[in-house]
């Protein structure tokens, strides 16, 4: 059974629709990625999912119930957690635990259990009396995914969970959520990381309120539209990147390119040979620069897919 | 298996009260500066208002130009002393230095005797005093003019009557007698209004903070994606403030009976009973603000907004039935108005629930038509 299945889900802000028939599917036990710029409609979707939106057209199956009218036997299977982990800053860890323990109306030796099992997972034990505003971004998150996991949800929402939090704190947490999935937990993720869309098992990407892609981060990037027929992708390693930038810009056989660090990424006329773009480089003043076919990274997918919408429009 | 008990479990109405209620209770054991401050504060408000505010006049300071300097002068100006409302703080030798007496704020009364004062009374004419009040200050020149005219009347009637020489008694005698507030103490008048507009203050703005404070650090939202129900949410919030409010309302009436000596002469219990309504009201109104209010500052300021229409056209400083037929009519829609009435009622007259049902119910009405909107609006925005 998937744990999410939406069927032409739309949203409406009054005249405004923020989420435009989507079809979507997460797997149980899945790592589901869903990326999009802000305000593409990210947060509507779970907010739908859980409830709290009605879809105007459409329907939504949360891990089998109707979401426009079992809210409540969703809420309490699922967990959520925001992106600026909703924690009241002056109860202590433990307190904060207790409190949406409470919430979900665990009681009695489950209740102990589940705090045992979340402070282990979590390794929050040090600081259970220590008040959740004096605890740093990567403890914040922790507690906060302790508390949005606290009643043993089948499926969580983790709504921009790394955003702010420095690259080892967003490490440890994707290895958390790995570990949870092994046990059979769904996650649905938001992210504007592209490393850690690649780590999940499928991606959508959502913009202007329609979802454009959905798959496997391979499936996305052989998708026809991010490679068309007679293109190739190619990436130049150079140290006067911006300058050579903008020469490969001019050139007519280049579709697109875009700079990440010290190498540019071209999407090109296939027929052009590696050695022709040497060649222009050289002639540009650039002897330097080592030049290889790439795939397309996620990044390269979506950049591609939101620039061919830009055109239709 | 255990975990299968908590699906079985079915939401209620008020699912998520319990939890919701023991943590709005350690927020507010775990600030113990704004509980300080939120119980400090109107007992603070309470002695400046109690101690500052005097509306009785006394003791006006008088100044006088007597230019008879006759016996009869004399007599007219003990007949002043001997009221209390004037003290004669200065004489004066002419008409323009009593003029200055009371520009300069030295004196708010000024009194001239013309120098033909005995003349005229021996002759049998009118002899004229003049009374100067200062006007900027409304209480103190009602109250002046009052007492002058009447003790010049009674002056003139002696005197009539002593010319006449048929009796040496005044015919009628006014003694009034004030009940309910023997010496007419404006502490008595003012302290029980006092109370209901100090409630309202702190329920109104201690509720619409509660909640969005928790709106604004997003912690609302994380609740709205929990079992929590509306209605659990808004009582478990509502009862640790209420339970608060008690206390301050307790506390507020011990310093009032024991400090300001203001007596109690109806039932305690049935003040407090009286109350319920009254703060249930003012927590619907506190969530009805919450509800859209995006920011604490507005939350405050709306707080503040309902303020002015209780202090004014509640009857707490201006009595009702002096206002003009609209703003009676305004007043009748506060409920403070209804809360004032019961605690003057009840603490100065000792009057019981047989005269004030009336009040009570309509507070009741109005608590339960502001909880009722507030929640559905709330609701709505839960989704």
């Amino acid at each position: 059974m998937a744990a999410i299945k939406t069927k032409d889900l739309t949203i409406k802000y009054g005249a405004f629709t923020a989420v435009d028939h989507v079809d979507l599917s997460v797997e149980e036990g899945e790592i589901f990625g869903f990326l999009g710029p802000n305000g593409s409609g990210k947060t509507t979707i779970i907010k739908a999912l859980c409830g709290l939106l009605k879809p105007a057209e459409g329907t939504g199956l949360v891990l089998g119930y109707d979401c426009a009218t079992q809210a409540a036997e969703i809420r309490q299977r699922v967990g959520y957690m925001s992106q600026n982990f909703s924690l009241y800053q002056d109860l202590t860890v433990n307190e904060n635990m207790e409190f949406y323990a409470g919430v979900y109306g665990l009681h009695g030796k489950y209740f102990k259990r589940r705090m045992d099992e979340a402070i282990a997972l979590t390794h929050l034990e040090p600081y259970l009396e220590r008040r959740a505003g004096r605890l740093s971004g990567g403890w914040k998150q922790r507690l906060a995914l302790a508390c949005a996991f606290i009643h043993e949800p089948r499926l969580m929402f983790l709504d921009e969970p790394t955003a702010g939090i420095d690259p080892v704190a967003r490490r440890d947490l994707w290895d958390l959520l790995f570990q949870l999935s092994g046990q059979g937990v769904t996650f649905f993720v938001t992210t504007h990381y592209m490393d850690e869309a690649e780590r999940c098992g499928r991606v959508g990407y959502i913009y202007l309120s329609k979802l454009i892609a959905f798959g496997t981060p391979d499936q996305l990037k052989g998708l026809p539209e991010v490679s068309p027929a007679g293109t190739k992708r190619i990436e130049i390693i150079t140290t006067q990147t911006s300058n050579a930038f903008l020469l490969m810009k001019s050139r007519p056989y280049v579709r697109s390119s875009t700079i990440f660090g010290q190498a540019i990424h071209l999407l090109m006329d296939e027929q052009v040979s590696l050695d022709q773009v040497k060649k222009d480089l050289l002639d540009g003043g650039f002897g330097k620069t080592e030049l290889r076919p790439i795939v397309p990274s996620l990044e390269d997918v979506f950049v591609t897919l939101t620039n061919a919408l830009k055109e239709e429009v | 298996m255990e975990r299968d008990d908590r699906d079985r479990t079915r939401t209620h109405p008020l699912t998520g009260m319990i939890p919701v209620l023991r943590k709005e209770a350690i927020h507010i054991r775990r600030d113990p500066m704004a509980l300080f401050f939120t119980v400090l504060i109107p007992v603070l408000q309470m002695f400046m208002i109690g101690f500052a505010i005097n509306t009785n006049v006394r003791n006006m300071p008088t100044a006088v130009y007597d230019g008879a300097r006759t016996q009869e002068s004399r007599r007219l100006l003990n007949r002043f002393i001997n009221t209390d409302d004037f003290e004669i703080t200065s004489y004066v030798d002419s008409e323009t230095r009593l003029n200055e007496e009371i520009i300069a704020g030295r004196a708010k009364v000024g009194i001239k005797i013309p120098p033909d004062y005995s003349r005229r009374l021996l002759a049998g004419d009118t002899a004229s005093i003049l009374i100067l009040v200062d006007g900027s200050e409304s209480s103190v020149a009602g109250e002046a003019l009052n007492v002058a005219n009447a003790i010049a009347l009674r002056e003139s009637i002696e005197r009539a009557m002593s010319v006449s020489a048929v009796r040496q008694t005044l015919p009628v005698e006014v003694r009034p007698k004030v009940l309910f507030n023997p010496d007419s103490r404006s502490a008595n008048f003012l302290i029980p209004g006092m109370l209901a507009v100090l409630i309202q203050i702190m329920t109104v703005m201690l509720t619409a903070l509660a909640i969005v404070r928790e709106r604004e650090r997003g912690t609302l939202e994380q609740l709205y994606m929990t079992p929590v129900r509306p209605l659990g949410l808004m009582i478990g919030k509502i009862i640790p403030y209420a339970v608060v409010a008690f206390g301050e309302l307790g506390l507020m009436l011990v310093f009032m009976r024991w400090f300001f000596k203001v007596p109690i002469q109806g039932n305690i219990l049935l003040l407090l009973l009286l109350t319920i309504p009254f703060i249930v009201t003012m927590l619907g109104l506190g969530l009805l603000i919450s509800t859209r209010a995006q920011s604490q500052q507005e939350a405050m300021q709306a707080a503040f907004g309902t303020m002015m229409p209780s202090i004014f056209l509640s009857g707490y400083i201006f009595p009702i039935n002096t206002m003009p037929k609209f703003f009676q009519i305004i007043s009748g829609l506060i409920p403070t108005t209804y809360l004032i009435d019961i605690f003057r009622a009840i603490i100065l007259r000792g009057a019981g629930f047989s005269s004030l049902w009336k009040q009570t119910l309509i507070l009741s009405v109005m608590g339960i038509i502001l909880i009722t909107v507030s929640s559905i609006r709330f609701r709505k925005k839960t989704g």
